[in-house]
């Protein structure tokens, strides 16, 4: 996780919740439990969050804030769930979202 | 339908401040804000603010919202997060979003605190992932721990892109370069020093072409513009980066004010459609008020104010005090106010291209076109003078609304005077100790402690360092100039921290003597 | 009448650009050709271009794009962008799915949700 950064000059060590495990289109990955599933994602190396329905481009990561929508995926059968203000919770079931849905174009 | 004497909509800076002013004098107040965490953006504000003492200067933007909160919550004042205002209806009913349900609430006040979003910029290939908003970064880094990428090229030259770069730097990613269209940096000197000093290359006049990669950004093309921002030909520069940050201004997020029927105006001094409202934050509805970014973009100690404000304007327009009360309060805050908008970045100068400082020395081109101060345009200013031993030397080159340097000092080597917008005077005679405090007090890390002659052919600098690992003494590295270029081998004498400094840490490097007033950062192999 | 909603001014024929490929709306994937064109087809008003092309209509509610598509409409129609008046703003402010929308708290739930 070098993505990670573990001790920040002014903030320190960052508290974290407690390490679990969550899949990414099936495989197993670890994040922090409550940290938002963008980050943790982040940390793993993801970049891709979705293709968009009309052209099937690449989107991923844009404001972190909740509000550009772009790194929706599809969360425990749920699409569209903005993965950068939703918390992580062990044993989530995350998969890149296609259009509006987990099937592959 | 529940009721309240005055429901606030945002968390920040402004909303919180409001919320203070408001249940002291004992409203029953509710703050309502979409995020997880309070506060607005001031937790990703890791840098020591600017301003005087009465704007919480020198204190950073994260420590400054633990304050706010801790106050708000000794008064009473219900944060309530994860609960999103979607709509605001006549009369002042409020419709809020919280967990799976929708809930109508009723005030006898409003105060929108909602901020600002962030304004973005269209090149071939921008909707790549690892292209990503500046309080993305923000966001990723300071909140979350997470490096937004490894090498990033950041776009905007404000306080912002500025900020950012460096707290880039801070978690360890490496900034290849910054650019701008405009062709000044837009942002203080002060910050965009600090950035430049560690090596990061300015491009002014310059923008994005080309966003590369597949899937993914992994790498970037950036060409210089003419005055109508045309890309001229054969400029082109390409850097292979992972991400590519966007700081290039913000926008009031003002829509609820429009569908609760507040007048509107678009205002390009005040960042696009805001509120038409009076000095206090009064919109055109009565007992609808606004404070903050949401009603023009300014900045965070601002936006206190004008959250305190609106706060007691609240309390009169609900008769929790009386007109006379309020009046003297807010003469009070019109003139912290005042303070904050003087100088060369005040809202008034905007647009201006200011050619000389208020004391009539020339502002350094260099600052402006590559965001450093030249060797030879420093010993022009008032704060780099040349004594015997060790002496501060104070790059601040720009009237900026900050003085915490000079309460530093308690030598009293150090002088602002009562227009804190001047440029901070190394004064003769003074005898320095070497504490330090004033390189640690100074927001803009503009400060250094220099013996020029230590009596063997060497000089000391002291510059202030943010960075980890710190160096061990002893550590050799190669001294960097302003520009951020190489200018002689470097050997760290000392380092010191001290609660005093809060994170800011003396590195105390040893260069020959002909470099002392040329080695401004050292950077290890 | 104001310059911008003088429809019988004439603002010229289409003329295609390099960048009319350039994606504006990231959520509904609206080019700038596209809403430049829309200007031509008669639609002068950010609202009427909302509606026409769907702008602004997706996920993020325009949060990305409103100020992109105000700049080409105004340059368009030649006028600045501080006279187009902004499209209507309406509940819900944000994304919401329609289970939660329909579903109203319930009086006695109210006090204890704040």
């Amino acid at each position: 996780m070098e993505a990670r950064i573990s001790e920040h000059p002014i903030l320190g060590v960052m508290e974290k919740g407690q390490l679990v495990s969550f899949t990414l289109d099936g495989k197993t990955v670890q994040g922090f439990e409550g940290e938002p599933i963008a980050a943790a994602l982040k940390a793993a190396g993801l970049m891709v969050h979705r293709y968009t329905a009309k052209e099937h481009k690449p989107r991923g990561i844009f404001c972190a804030i909740g509000r550009c929508t772009d790194c929706v995926m599809v969360v425990d059968g749920v699409p569209n769930v903005r993965t950068c203000i939703t918390p992580l919770r062990a044993g989530m079931q995350v998969k890149t979202q296609y259009g509006v849905s987990d099937r592959q174009f | 339908m529940k009721r309240f004497d005055l429901i606030i909509v945002g968390a920040g800076p402004s909303g919180l401040s409001a919320a203070i002013e408001a249940a002291k004098r004992g409203l029953n107040v509710v703050v309502f804000d979409e995020n997880e965490k309070p506060g607005g953006q001031l937790f990703k504000q890791i840098h020591k603010f600017f301003g005087s003492k009465e704007h919480r200067a020198k204190v950073r933007g994260f420590v400054i919202g633990q304050q706010l909160l801790k106050e708000a919550d000794e008064l009473g004042v219900k944060v309530v997060l994860n609960a999103t205002v979607i709509g605001l209806y006549q009369d002042k009913e409020v419709v809020v979003r919280i967990g799976e349900e929708v809930v109508h609430y009723k005030a006898d006040a409003i105060v929108i605190a909602t901020g600002a979003a962030e304004n973005m910029v269209t090149f071939k290939g921008w909707t790549l992932p690892g292209v990503i908003g500046a309080g993305a970064a923000q966001t990723m880094m300071n909140l979350h721990g997470v490096k937004p990428g490894n090498k990033v090229l950041m776009l905007g030259s404000g306080n912002v892109g500025l900020v950012v770069s460096f707290q880039l730097m801070q978690c360890g990613c490496e900034v290849v370069a910054l650019v701008d269209a405009a062709p000044r940096v837009g942002g203080y000197g002060v910050h965009a020093s600090k950035v430049a000093r560690c090596g990061v290359p300015f491009y002014l006049s310059h923008t994005i072409v080309e966003a590369e990669g597949e899937d993914h950004v992994t790498g970037v093309t950036i060409a210089k513009v003419d005055e109508k921002f045309k890309f001229i030909e054969g400029t082109e520069k390409h850097f292979d980066v992972d991400t590519i940050c966007l700081a290039v201004g913000l926008s009031p997020m003002s829509q609820l004010l429009k569908m609760a029927g507040c007048k509107m105006e678009d205002n390009p001094k005040r960042g696009g459609q805001v509120p038409i409202c009076d000095e206090y934050g009064r919109t055109s509805i009565p007992g609808v008020f606004v404070a903050g970014d949401v009603s023009g973009i300014e900045e965070a100690s601002s936006a206190m104010i004008e959250g305190r404000m609106a706060g007691v304007v609240a309390s009169e327009y609900l008769g929790y005090i009386e007109e006379k009360e309020r009046d003297e309060e807010l003469e009070g805050l019109s003139h912290a106010l005042d303070g904050l908008r003087q100088g060369m970045f005040a809202p008034k100068n905007r647009g201006k291209q200011i050619e000389e400082t208020e004391e009539g020395i020339p502002i350094s081109t260099n600052l402006l076109q590559k965001g450093y101060v030249s060797d030879a345009e420093i010993e022009h200013f008032p704060g780099v003078t040349h004594v015997v031993g060790v002496h501060p030397v104070i790059e601040c080159t720009q009237n900026i609304p900050c003085n915490p340097c000079q309460d530093a000092c308690k030598k009293g080597c150090i002088s602002i005077g009562c227009n804190i917008t001047s440029l901070p005077i190394a004064v003769p005679g003074s005898k320095c100790i070497g504490c330090g405090m004033c390189v640690a007090s100074c927001s803009g890390q503009a400060i250094f402690l220099v013996d020029e002659d230590c009596g063997d052919g060497t000089a000391t600098v002291t510059l202030p360092y943010e960075f980890l690992p710190l160096p061990e003494e002893g550590k050799k590295g190669t001294a960097l100039g302003r520009d951020g270029k190489p200018v002689c081998e470097a050997e760290v004498v000392s380092i010191k921290s001290a609660k005093a400094f809060d994170k800011t840490n003396l590195l105390t490097m040893r260069v020959p003597k002909e470099y002392a007033m040329q080695a401004r950062f050292i950077k290890f192999a | 009448m104001n310059t911008v909603n003088d429809r019988s001014r004439d603002i010229g024929p289409f003329v295609p650009m390099d960048d009319d490929d350039m994606l504006i709306c990231r959520c509904e994937e609206i080019t700038k050709g596209e809403i430049r064109r829309a200007v031509h087809d008669g639609m002068w008003t950010l609202t009427e271009i909302r509606r026409y092309l769907r702008t602004g209509m997706g996920l993020c509610q325009g949060q990305t794009c409103s100020r992109l598509v105000k700049g080409i409409v105004a340059r368009e129609l030649g006028v600045s962008p501080a006279e187009l008046e902004p499209a209507t703003s309406r509940v819900p402010m944000r994304p919401i799915e329609m289970r939660v929308f329909a579903n109203e708290m319930t009086e006695d739930k109210e006090a204890d949700a704040v």
